[in-house]
């Protein structure tokens, strides 16, 4: 039996603005398992990082949770202690949760570590802070995890500004600071997008390793799939605040039940197929200031049906961990079949994973 | 790394140099061009004139006299004044004048960055709420009321009405009395630093690298002592330079209402006079005061600020 | 899930992507210049300072042009009247009194009033401060728009053209700013008369660094993206992307810094004047009806406590304004 680490029910989020209440989140549910990779999936604006930030507890203060629950569970020495992290103040996140058992990785490297403080000084701040680690030992633990996260001359890199470092080294830094407290989760918030390509599968197979060795589960915020294959067990995608489908890798990849996944899958580029245009899911994410009814996606759904501008679909369960929310789903659907081109280049992906 | 930065430090040190020079032979050449010097009194007779001439040195080239304006600058040698005290050297005029209009800046400058940094860290803190609004009010006030408009309001009160404070500078008191100026001069740098602050601590506290710090779950107070205040006070270096003219025009204004003796009611008195070698020196030590000051504030800077030295790096490399 | 609902075969027609359904959607997101309107427009302050600018000006051009009386004519008789308006002195206020005796009575001028009071010449204040207020606003004015067209050609030119062109024009300009305003103002007095033009000049030359500063930022934003590149590309003269893509581009920032500046003028004229370095009298600035009731504040406090409450009150709304105007255009910018 696998142990759940995290499990997220019903989450619901607003944001109060100047021009209404945005519903960012409109009810998720996700599992995240013991030593395993969730990855979610989606365009910007689709309500990825908010979801992770409710998780962390560092909405900004314009953003409330409506409603839901975020159960965590973990090991206090031998006990195992369950907590909702919807029902806990800032202060005990802070205290409690923060840094110390869920960690964070943001996007951009070049702005994630603070100008005027030393690496060293950044790295040690957090155990300092939770442990009460003494600064001798917390210098000695950074630049072991200077050491793990790859960066050569640690002893030195400690004394170094951030500005002295690229943007890849920066990025393993960032990642030093988020394992220093040795964390249950780790939550990376687009982690690779704004480095080189090369660098980017670097600093992804660090994240492989070091997850292997610790046990960590890691969710992975993303919104490109070449990212989700190499590194995720579970997949959700997610579209203006929903989750419309989740499931293993192997389902999402190779059996793609929501248009809107056939979408970004066809809109991925792949260097083998050279001769096709490359697929543009049409129109724009919705605006999630205005309640549309039926299902969102359906404005941008050349397989829309009627039902889709009337009724917001449900979860669909179809087999295994797979789960889809898509009127296609229903029994009484038109069997509606995933295009042709995509289908080649899934059977083309399956003959190359053999 | 050392190295560039005493390569910045020459390069800025050239600059205030070559600044102060230009400045001086500004003033040479308005000297120069003066109308109604002394010696162009018609009392004068003309072996008088000459006399005072050569006594002066106006009656070698151009050039020498430049050069010996230069040097006498150097020596700290300004001449003498014209009407406000005949003929008494103006380096004796200057004497504790110096002193006392440095205390008093110095003093403004102090008390005015510590309430501006103090009302800026509120509203920044307490963001889009009454607190927030009360501070920018304030600060909107202290930029739109002249200084001088302070000081009236304030001598009025606390001078006349209740008396607790001389209403003229009082030499025998020299701290009692220098609190309503300092106050008076003091508003411009609290409206300004408060502002600053306002605003630079909300892009901070907006930052990528905030949020990370939030994420490691430090609390509250290390998040704004540690992380938001440092880098939000690093860049208030960057508007010392506003401030500081804005001081020395506040300071002459000051000055004159409060009787107080410095460099700034000098000023007025010898411009009201027509003393001009008086003006032209004052302009001269005012200049040179704030091209030092200039001067140590970045260099500072480039030592304080990572984030310069870096560029500075990259020049070089 | 709505398990009342029985589905119809008919609701599971493909439709595909409706037009209309899409269209809906892209009403939301105004544009750059309306967004700022709505922002400045739900600004309150922004709006109460925009409001007091308006009626004072409109108080600067006509007050004096109402009034029987002449801001330079004096009258013996009549000085040092305390304010007296007709309506508000039933109640007890401004009511022409000081220490509690009736001036007007005292002096036999019963039937007259005089809004503001009169100075120790006996000319009225109510003239006077609107003449001076008009004299303030003109000052900065014609010096921010001088501070304008040179600040911002200077910037223009030492940030398009960039290379030694900037590096010489900025050495310059670093001298003439390492040279205190206090300084440049009052040298030039010493070789100019004091005149509306020589205090005009002044405040140009000190003011048109920082716009000249703000111009050359932006120009050097602004040149390096694509839309410059693409005009350079297809042969637009240096002229045209000047003047069709740069400053069309910068003009909101040239708006929020002059809106800056008029204060900073009025208060740098206010101060030469209340230093006596002001327009000759008779005429009068604001600073110069300060700086007379200055003299004799101790006795007739009104002739200070006008004057420097409508400075005030023209400041603080031309800051509240020029506050709203920037956060309109540019929220996240600094504020300096």
């Amino acid at each position: 039996m696998k142990e759940r680490v995290l499990s997220i029910r019903d989450l619901s989020i607003s944001f109060k603005t100047n021009h209404g209440v945005v519903n960012a989140i409109r009810g998720i549910r996700f599992d995240l398992f013991k030593g395993e990779t969730v990855a979610i999936v989606g365009e910007s604006g689709s309500g990825k990082s908010v979801t992770v930030k409710a998780i962390m507890g560092i909405l900004s203060s314009n953003g409330f949770i409506n409603s839901g629950k975020i159960d965590f569970t973990y090991h206090r020495d031998d006990e195992v202690v369950k907590k909702d992290l919807v029902q806990l103040s800032k202060k005990e996140m802070r205290q409690h949760i923060c840094g110390k058992r869920i960690a964070m990785v943001f996007q951009d490297p070049m702005t994630s570590l603070n100008p005027t403080m030393t690496i060293g000084e950044q790295v040690m701040e957090g155990m300092i802070h939770h442990y009460g680690t003494s600064r001798k030992e917390a210098f000695k633990k950074a630049v072991e995890l200077l050491e793990l996260v790859g960066i050569t001359d640690a002893q030195k890199r400690m004394k170094s500004y951030p500005h002295q470092l690229s943007g890849g080294m920066r990025q393993r830094i960032v990642i030093a600071i988020a394992l220093s407290c040795d964390p249950e989760i780790l939550i990376c918030d687009e982690p690779t997008t704004a480095l080189d390509v090369t660098i980017q599968a670097k600093i992804l197979q660090l994240i492989k390793d070091i997850q292997k060795k610790k046990n960590i589960s890691v969710i992975y915020i993303t919104h490109d799939l070449g990212v989700v294959a190499k590194v995720a067990d579970y997949v959700a995608v997610m579209y203006a605040g929903k989750i419309i489908e989740k499931g293993s890798v192997d389902e999402i990849f190779y059996d793609p039940r929501h248009p809107y996944t056939w979408g970004l899958l066809s809109s991925m580029p792949d260097v083998n197929t050279v001769d096709e245009e490359l697929y543009t899911i049409p129109g724009t994410p919705p605006n999630l200031l205005r309640q549309v009814p039926g299902d969102a996606f359906a404005p941008r759904n050349h397989y829309a049906m009627k039902i889709d501008y009337i009724e917001e679909p449900p979860m669909f369960n179809v087999g295994g961990k797979h789960r889809v929310s898509t009127w296609l789903a229903h029994e009484k659907a038109p069997k509606v079949s995933m295009p042709a081109s995509l289908k080649q280049r899934i059977e083309k992906m399956k003959k190359e994973a053999e | 790394m050392n190295k560039s930065i005493m390569k910045y430090i020459g390069k800025r040190l050239l600059m205030s140099v070559i600044t102060l020079f230009v400045i001086v032979l500004i003033l040479f050449i308005l000297m120069k061009l003066m109308p109604g010097t002394p010696f162009n009194d018609e009392k004068l007779t003309e072996a008088q004139r000459v006399l005072l001439y050569k006594k002066y040195g106006l009656d070698k080239s151009v050039f020498e006299q430049f050069f010996l304006y230069v040097k006498n600058l150097l020596k700290g040698d300004f001449g003498v004044s014209y009407s406000i005290l005949k003929n008494a050297p103006i380096s004796m005029l200057l004497g504790s004048r110096i002193g006392i209009t440095i205390r008093i800046g110095l003093q403004s400058v102090v008390f005015g960055s510590i309430v501006g940094v103090l009302l800026g860290i509120v509203a920044a803190m307490k963001h889009n709420t009454i607190w927030d609004n009360i501070s920018t009010f304030i600060s909107v006030l202290g930029v739109s009321i002249p200084s001088f408009v302070f000081a009236l309001i304030l001598l009025i009160a606390f001078g006349r009405e209740i008396p607790i404070f001389p209403i003229t500078y009082d030499s025998s008191q020299p701290i009692l009395s220098s609190i309503l100026p300092t106050i008076a001069l003091s508003t411009l740098t609290i409206a300004q630093v408060a502002r600053f602050t306002r605003s630079e601590m909300i892009e901070v506290l907006d930052s990528d690298y905030m949020l990370l710090a939030e994420a490691k779950g430090l609390n509250k107070r290390t998040l704004i002592f540690k992380h938001a205040l440092r880098n939000t006070l690093i860049s208030i270096i960057t508007i010392l330079a506003p401030l500081i003219v804005g001081l020395m025009t506040g300071s002459a204004v000051i000055e004159k209402i409060c009787g107080i003796p410095g460099i700034g009611s000098l000023l007025v008195e010898a411009i009201t006079a027509n003393d001009y070698n008086v003006v032209i020196t004052l302009a001269f030590i005012y200049s040179a005061m704030y091209i030092g000051i200039m001067l140590v504030v970045d260099v500072l800077y480039s030592i304080i600020d990572p984030r310069i030295r870096l560029s500075k790096e990259d020049g070089n490399e | 899930m709505s398990k009342e609902r029985v589905f119809q075969e008919k609701d599971f027609e493909l439709i595909g992507i409706q037009e209309d359904a899409n269209k809906a959607e892209k009403d939301i997101t105004p544009s750059f210049w309306k967004d700022a309107y709505i922002r400045f427009k739900s600004n309150k302050v922004a709006m109460i300072g925009l409001i007091m600018v308006i009626i004072i000006i409109l108080f600067a051009i006509f007050a004096p042009m109402l009034s029987s009386r002449a801001y330079d004519s004096v009258q013996t008789a009549h000085q040092n009247l305390p304010p007296r308006v007709p309506i508000l002195e039933n109640i007890g206020i401004l009511n022409g009194h000081i220490n509690g005796v009736d001036v007007y009575a005292s002096k036999g001028l019963g039937d007259i009033s005089y809004l503001f009071g009169t100075d120790t010449l006996g000319r009225d204040l109510w003239v006077r401060v609107w003449e001076g207020t008009r004299i303030s606003l003109f000052v900065a004015c014609a010096a921010v728009i001088i501070d304008i067209l040179f600040g911002m050609t200077y910037g223009l030119i030492s940030g398009y053209f960039g290379g030694k062109v900037d590096n010489i024009m900025q050495r310059i300009q670093e001298i003439v700013n390492s040279i205190p305003s206090l300084v440049v103002l009052t040298l030039l007095l010493l070789v100019m008369e004091p005149s509306l033009n020589t205090i005009i000049i002044a405040l140009m030359i000190t003011g048109w660094v920082g716009m000249s500063r703000v111009t050359r930022a932006e120009v050097l934003k602004l040149k390096e993206q694509e839309f410059i590149l693409a005009s350079k590309t297809l042969g637009a003269s240096h002229f045209f992307i000047l003047m069709k893509e740069i400053i069309p581009n910068i003009f909101g920032q040239i708006i929020i810094m002059s809106m800056f500046s008029i204060p900073n003028a009025i208060f740098y004229e206010a101060f030469l004047a209340f230093v006596g370095l002001g327009i000759p009298a008779p005429a009068a600035s604001l600073g110069a009806l300060i700086n007379d009731g200055f003299e004799s504040f101790a006795i007739y406090p009104h002739m200070v406590v006008i004057p420097v409450v409508v400075l005030a009150i023209l400041m603080l709304s031309f800051n509240m304004l020029a506050d709203g105007l920037r956060d309109a255009f540019d929220p996240k910018q600094k504020k300096m």
